[in-house]
């Protein structure tokens, strides 16, 4: 009896959070129209804000909190309303998403320039003495859980009498619908907007001061993203429609959760490998069976069609030469770079090397997923962990050839992605995102820790492969291997673009109806691109698990994984070009640029501050930065900056011919001509 | 022969009965006129046909086949085609690749190993259609346009040749001239009787426009609140109480 009203009043409390953050996202997809996947980081950024005045500074708790919830939370949403989202109204999904995805990268990276969550423990709560205990019979709850389910309830009715009786909530509503059909009523649709961000944003900062005193008094953006999933769930479940639906599924969940937590044996398999993993199960589970979600489409407005249609994307007018000239100045950077690398390079540059041919291949994944497919998978870096799960067991395990086991990786990596692609199918969009982020996460609290997926903790060293004679046991041979592995992927990549697979999912992407009414089946379609992305992951992560000998868990976690797509969508997400420039930046980022490049290039540019090594935050903000122009140029910032650099280098070799440079036509003339 | 039939198919809308026991049928090589006045229903009649949206109650049969379980793209493959009233084209793509695309839906033979090993572009047979098509429209000249550069007009000119390029038994138009002016909707009027003189294809059409109703059709069905009103030759029903009523006050 005791577990079960322990587990009641935890569950509640628990749940309370969810649902605080469920009623969140429901608000958002309610008012903006965004499915706001950075929710979570947003609510930490409010307790990092929180923690560092009230615990580490002691200020008071009633200022600290008007600070972080009251005028910084707030301020965070008019920000990301007038920055970004104001310009979304209306746009594809997919941009709305990747803007979200972007800033779920971002604001952490952001935030822990100012803040070391390593050292952020024992956090102060809102409310003094927040451990008091109270009792009713066999039921306890402190002070803090109750002050959590106060606040959850008073947001979940004043949200609810918010929309049901007064003109901003359904004016809100109006603006996500159709912010034309809104402006001719006379609403003022940005104000509308705006304030819709800003009540969010307000909800996220509450969620985000309350959350420490539940997740043991810690402020790290991981438990953020991690309740976040949960919230997901009940979101989904209330249809991302209804807040009291939103507020159940929630409050359900945490007793659910909890009471697994008191009823299962401790120290069974379920127990330790199931339960850590619940909210992903879970959000899995809803995702894969839920038949209502079919029925939730994202709503287009219906006067869109008043809209001048959009400017042809640049690529379309991208020229003959430009594309030459690009290629060929690629090409011999490249080799240039190579025959340093082979000839002159020590270990270290030529160990650069290995890594971005390997990433490069990973890329290329996204590549097919993202720039081909028009989907946005958050499971790539999980793909390429069962290629190299499988490969390094098999390898070690059944002692097969390694070329082989990293063929079967693949192999298992793009049949597991057909197959998580069946459910997802009937979904698109947002939820096909979701479902690929809960099975990744899934995936890492649960099975990366069974001993027969990933070897263990220590699992044992995996091989390098050799064909024959050769053995690619030295790094330059297995360089050389990787290389050509790359070059043949990017081939294959190449031809499914230009070939019946690639026209029909760029039909896909283009009209889904449409093409359907010719007789494509986007659903095919989906799987294919599902499994071949999947694939190349898996073959991937194989050579790298190979490369360095053993499995790696920290390379494939899932927010590495989303990392991966925001740095490919911000340099290049259509061509294999971006893919091998996202690799080169992904690597040496990390390595080179922030440690010693950009230092030293800082110091030398000033005198004034001495800059050392810079923190690697930096690329998450720089590139979750960069994957919000993904709206204005969805085919990279680097592709689009080159086609230009190319546009104009034309425009002026033209000129001192005399001819005139009437041959480039379109968007990429006009840009030409502000460039120079 | 009957090519294709319609009975009693009803489908609601949170409350307004957009389709009301609505049973249409077209023969083999004719064309068929549907009318009525906006909100009618007859796009949504379009929609349940093509299996966009699923019909609350009735049979749609199509060359002998029920279509309740057959999903969209293979109402495509067997011969449905359609264009649409708000433009559905393929952003980001040329006419030419529109068409190509089309070519390749049709032959559906679009398998991953064939792209890989360089078998997946475009034959020479199927460039030779396709230049054919955008003869047949006029359209050569606009060929390697993105469809975003192109007016409305045009647009609905590669919408239909899209169709076409499936080689439908069935052509569904949605308001085809909408947006254009008096020459171009002769001009799509003469190619659709072309169309279906040469290659036998039967046209169900949607349009506001009644003298090109009148100069294309045998028959015509009206719709009115989701009901059909009327249904017979051009000059039996356009001289219908009923008819002329549904149309007192309708801006066309
Ligand atoms: N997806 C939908 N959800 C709700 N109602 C709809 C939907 N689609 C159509 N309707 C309604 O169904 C009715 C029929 O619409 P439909 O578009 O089929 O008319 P129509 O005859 O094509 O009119 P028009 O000549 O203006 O194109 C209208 O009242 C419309 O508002
Ligand atoms: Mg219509």
């Amino acid at each position: 009896m005791d577990n079960f009203f322990g587990g009641l009043t935890d569950g509640v409390a628990f749940g309370s959070v969810y649902a605080l953050l469920a009623i969140g996202l429901v608000l958002a997809y309610k008012t903006s129209g965004v499915f706001n996947i950075a929710f979570g980081v947003q609510a930490y950024a409010s307790g990092a804000l929180f923690y560092v005045l009230h615990t580490k500074h002691d200020v008071n708790a009633f200022v600290a909190f008007i600070a972080a919830v009251v005028v910084m939370a707030p301020l965070l949403g008019i920000v990301l309303d007038r920055v970004l989202f104001r310009f979304l109204r209306g746009a594809p999904e997919i941009n709305r998403l990747i803007t979200a995805l972007g800033l779920l990268v971002a604001i952490p990276g952001l935030v822990q320039l100012k803040f070391d969550q390593t050292q952020a423990t024992s956090a102060k709560g809102v409310v003094p003495n927040g451990d008091t205990v109270y009792s009713w019979g066999p039921a306890h709850l402190t002070r803090d859980q109750i002050a959590i389910i106060v606040a959850m309830a008073l947001v979940a009715i004043g949200i609810t009498l918010l929309f049901r009786y007064s003109p901003l909530g359904l004016r809100m509503r109006a603006v996500v619908e159709s912010p034309r059909m809104a402006e001719l009523a006379g609403v003022n649709s940005n104000r509308i907007s705006m304030a819709s961000w800003m009540l969010t944003s307000f909800v996220a900062g509450l969620a985000g001061v309350l959350l420490p005193q539940i997740t043991g008094n810690q402020v790290v953006d991981v438990y953020y993203t991690t309740l976040v999933t949960a919230a997901i769930v009940a979101a989904v479940l209330a249809s991302l429609t209804s807040v009291p639906l939103a507020v159940a599924a929630g409050l359900g969940l945490g007793v659910v959760q909890e009471w697994l937590n008191r009823f299962l044996p401790t120290n069974s398999i379920v127990a330790s490998n199931i339960r850590p993993g619940l909210p992903f199960i879970s959000l899995f589970l809803v995702l894969a069976l839920d038949p209502r979600l079919r029925r939730i489409r994202s709503a287009s407005d219906p006067l869109a069609g008043v809209d001048p249609p959009p400017v042809a994307a640049i690529a379309a007018t991208r020229t003959r030469n430009a594309a030459r000239g690009t290629r060929l100045f690629w090409l011999i950077a490249g080799l240039g770079y190579l025959y340093y690398v082979m000839g002159h390079g020590n270990a270290s540059v030529v160990d650069d090397a290995v890594r971005i041919a390997i990433y490069a291949i990973l890329f290329c994944s996204i590549v097919v997923a993202t720039g081909l497919g028009g989907q946005l998978p958050l499971a790539q870096a999980t793909f390429a962990g069962i290629g190299g799960a499988v490969s390094s067991q098999l390898a070690t395990q059944q002692g097969l050839s390694v070329i082989v086991t990293i063929l079967i990786g693949a192999g298992v990596a793009a049949v597991i992605g057909m197959v998580m692609s069946l459910p997802a199918l009937r979904l698109g969009g947002i939820f096909l995102t979701l479902f690929t982020f809960g099975f990744a996460l899934a995936f890492e609290s649960v099975f990366v820790k069974f001993g027969w997926v990933t070897g263990g903790l220590f699992p044992e060293a995996s091989p390098r492969p050799a064909i024959g004679p050769i053995d690619f046991g030295n790094d330059h041979s297995f360089l050389v291997m990787c290389l050509v592995v790359f070059g043949v992927v990017a081939t294959i990549v190449v031809l499914v673009r230009g070939g019946t697979t690639g026209r029909f999912l760029s039909a896909v992407r283009g009209s889904e109806t449409a093409a359907a009414s010719i007789g494509i089946s986007a659903a095919r379609a989906r799987i294919v691109t599902f499994g071949l992305a999947a694939g190349i992951a898996g073959l991937g992560g194989g050579l790298l698990t190979s490369y360095e000998g053993h499995y790696s868990a920290t390379n494939w976690q899932t927010f590495i994984g989303l990392f991966w797509l925001v740095i490919v969508v911000t340099i290049g997400p259509r061509t294999i070009d971006g893919a091998l420039q996202a690799a080169f930046v992904f690597v040496l980022f990390q390595k080179r640029v922030l440690p010693v490049w950009l230092p030293w290039l800082l110091n030398h540019v000033q005198p004034f501050w001495k800059i050392n090594a810079l923190p690697s935050a930096v690329q998450f903000i720089f590139f979750g930065l960069g994957a919000v122009t993904y709206a204005k140029h969805p085919e990279g910032i680097l592709e689009f900056n080159k086609r230009n650099a190319m546009g104009t280098f034309q425009r002026l070799t033209h000129r001192s011919q005399g001819g005139n440079d009437s041959t480039i036509e379109g968007p990429m003339s006009s840009h030409g001509a502000a460039a120079s | 022969m009957t090519l294709f039939e319609a009975r009693d198919v009803s489908k609601k809308f949170a409350g307004i009965m957009a389709l009301d026991n609505v049973s249409i049928d077209v023969n083999d090589g004719e064309i068929v006129g549907l009318v009525g006045p906006n909100g009618a229903g007859k796009t949504t009649f379009f929609n349940c046909l093509l299996g966009l949206l699923k019909p609350d109650g009735g049979t749609i049969t199509f060359d002998g086949a029920e279509l309740s379980r057959v999903p969209t793209h293979r109402r495509a493959r067997i011969g449905i085609g359609r264009t649409f009233q708000r433009i559905e084209l393929f952003s980001g793509m040329s006419v030419r690749e529109h068409l190509l695309v089309a070519e390749r839906a049709r032959r559906g033979d679009g398998r991953l190993w064939k792209d890989v090993i360089g078998m997946g572009r475009p034959r020479p047979d199927e460039l030779a259609r396709v230049d054919a098509m955008l003869e047949l429209l006029g359209l050569t000249a606009e060929a390697d346009r993105p469809v975003e550069m192109l007016s409305l007009g045009r647009a609905r000119v590669v919408e239909l040749a899209r169709a076409l390029m499936i080689e439908p038994k069935l052509l569904l138009l949605d308001e085809p001239s909408s947006g254009l002016d008096h020459a171009e909707t002769a001009e799509i009027a003469e190619k659709l009787r072309e169309v279906n003189r040469e290659r036998g294809t039967a046209i169900l059409i949607v349009e506001h426009d009644m003298p090109m109703v009148r100069s294309l059709v045998s028959r015509v069905f009206v719709l009115d609140f989701g009901r059909l009103i009327a249904s017979g030759s051009v000059d039996e029903v356009f001289d219908d109480d009923a008819v002329r009523k549904a149309y007192i006050g309708d801006n066309n």
